[in-house]
């Protein structure tokens, strides 16, 4: 029996995912559902030695990431829905500069304020919303309080290797969920590990600098570091988890939330004879296309559950499959979608009853 | 293998009562989850909270369908006696329920949890009566042993007082159907 878990929230085990990953500097802003994370953080970051600041905004709290990321410490923030929005100037910057930073976003629903409650229809933003100009992020998707911590952990390592942010896309509902967590083991992050950090240096030294558009190595060349750095992420870092997929005939696609529904739907459905399988992307970007490269002749084609208005991650199913099979996407809006629900549609989808989607 | 909704006002403990439950069927070994009602319709109205139970790997977190429903006044009753599968365990606080009639699909109990609670000197814990009428119920986990596993979640609190185990104490024994 498993005896080394703690009970704890999705944005607890974020927070102290992070602060076991070595993560000694939080600045950020409150906003529900990830409030949490700052309580957490204002809580316990002091006593592991690390700085933990709530800024006056979001905005302010992003700039002084972007500092503690160049001095080379491990640091995070996080937010959602308009405190994200204020987020992506500095995710811009970061990027330009070619530092790593874990940004966390916890999605509520809707436009504008919206709900504080659970959605994903801001799939779009923390995949493609890494702020002005071109640039990408690895998008993590926990689907459980467990991998809110593992996935947060891991976060700071793959940032530092590719010099990147990274995203921890959670929800409302994986967020503040309670479930056992196993903690990964703590460890320190040497601030001076990489030679790229802007430290004291003495006189008459070279000193590290970071510009805009990391332009020290020249135009071309900074241009080629950066897309062959965003193809290499693409090619390496592509993460799933399938369920039930060998065989079959409709493949549903969620992540986060969705995905543990799905789960219970493709149990449901199998106990009646209904081949539902499960394809979750861990990592929504880079989306893995390799998974549905792969994925059995049996596939007749997938369904996507998000909780948005429009199809969203459906758009990436499509480009992963090259049109080549029909896309459906039940969309749930504000509400958590039922395994009954999920079934349901899918019984429609088969029955030929619902015209597939191209876009929204 | 249970499906549970508890609720009641905001200030009744329901959320303390569903992390008391997860805690006691974690240290079973059980896979647990719990997720709450939270925002605006809190204030005032009811508070919620879910717990699935179960030997599987958890999906969803929201059960549609319950097994167990723990309702600490009338509103939530009414909020959620429709979600109980048939033949399905309802425990309600009899202290802040009208008289009325209960369907027959479902096995429905009640004890006077807010008055115990009152009367054993620890207002604040008509949810302990609540949790003792449950495992009297449901023998979800035997009484004895979740009444050690509630004092241990409390201990850990660092805030326990013995009028917790008697209000407990009192639910399993002066819970009756209805």
């Amino acid at each position: 029996m498993n005896t080394d878990y703690v009970l704890m929230k999705g944005n607890e085990a974020i927070a102290e995912g992070a602060l076991r990953a070595g993560c000694r500097f939080y600045a950020g802003y409150p906003i529900t559902p990830q409030s949490e994370i700052l309580e957490y953080m204002s809580l316990n970051m002091g006593k592991r030695g690390g700085t933990f600041i709530q800024g006056e905004n979001e905005i302010s709290s992003m700039s002084m990431i972007w500092g503690a990321a160049a001095a080379g410490a491990r640091c995070m923030s996080s937010s959602s829905g308009p405190g994200y929005d204020l987020k992506q100037e500095g995710i811009s910057y970061l990027s330009s500069y070619n530092l790593p930073a874990v940004i966390v976003y916890a999605m509520r629903y809707g436009l504008g304020d919206g709900e504080i409650t659970a959605g994903q229809d801001s799939y779009w933003e923390a995949v493609r919303g890494g702020g002005h100009g071109d640039s990408r992020q690895i998008v993590l998707a926990p689907a459980s309080v467990n991998e809110c911590a593992s996935l947060t952990y891991e976060a700071f390592d793959i940032a530092e290797k590719y010099r990147n942010v990274v995203i921890i896309l959670s929800d409302g509902a994986v967020s503040q969920m309670i479930e056992k967590c196993n903690l990964p083991e703590p460890k320190e992050h040497d601030i001076d590990e990489f030679d790229w950090v802007i430290s004291g240096k003495p006189l008459g030294t070279k000193k590290n600098k970071v510009t805009n558009l990391d332009r020290t190595i020249g135009y071309e060349a900074s241009d080629k570091y950066v897309l062959d750095k965003y193809k290499t992420m693409f090619e390496n870092e592509q993460r799933w988890e399938e369920f039930e997929t060998d065989d079959a005939e409709l493949v549903l696609v969620a992540y986060g939330i969705s995905s543990r529904v799905c789960k219970t739907a493709v149990r449901q459905a199998r106990k009646n004879g209904i081949k539902l399988g499960l394809l979750r992307p861990v990592t929504v970007w880079p989306f893995p296309r390799k998974a549905f490269e792969k994925m059995p002749e049996s596939v007749k084609g997938y369904v996507t559950v998000e909780m948005s208005l429009s199809t969203q991650m459906g758009e990436d199913v499509l480009l992963a499959v090259k049109h080549s099979k029909p896309l459906y996407s039940y969309l749930t809006t504000y509400h958590i979608p039922t395994a009954d629900g999920i079934v349901d549609y899918c019984n429609s989808v088969i029955a030929g009853d619902v015209e597939p989607r191209e876009v929204i | 293998m249970a499906d549970i909704i508890m609720a009641g006002f905001g200030g009744q403990g329901i959320l303390t009562a569903g992390k008391i439950l997860i805690h006691v069927a974690a240290g079973e070994g059980k896979n647990v989850s719990w997720t709450s009602s939270y925002g605006a319709e809190m204030r005032g109205g009811t508070a919620s909270c879910s717990v699935v139970i179960s030997d599987e790997e958890i999906g969803s977190p929201y059960p549609a369908k319950l097994d167990v429903l723990l309702a600490m006044n009338e509103p939530s009753f009414d909020k959620f006696i429709g979600d109980v599968r048939d033949g399905g365990y309802v425990i309600v606080n009899t202290s802040l329920m009208s008289k009325r009639e209960y369907p027959k699909n479902v096995q429905v109990y009640g004890v006077d949890a807010t008055d115990k609670a009152n009367n054993i000197g620890n207002n604040r814990a008509a949810n302990l009566v609540m949790l003792g009428a449950m495992m009297k119920v449901t023998g979800m986990v035997s009484v004895d042993k979740f009444g050690e596993g509630l004092q241990d979640y409390f201990d850990l609190k660092g805030h326990n007082t013995s009028t917790n185990i008697e209000c407990y104490s009192a639910g399993a024994e002066d819970v009756k159907a209805l």
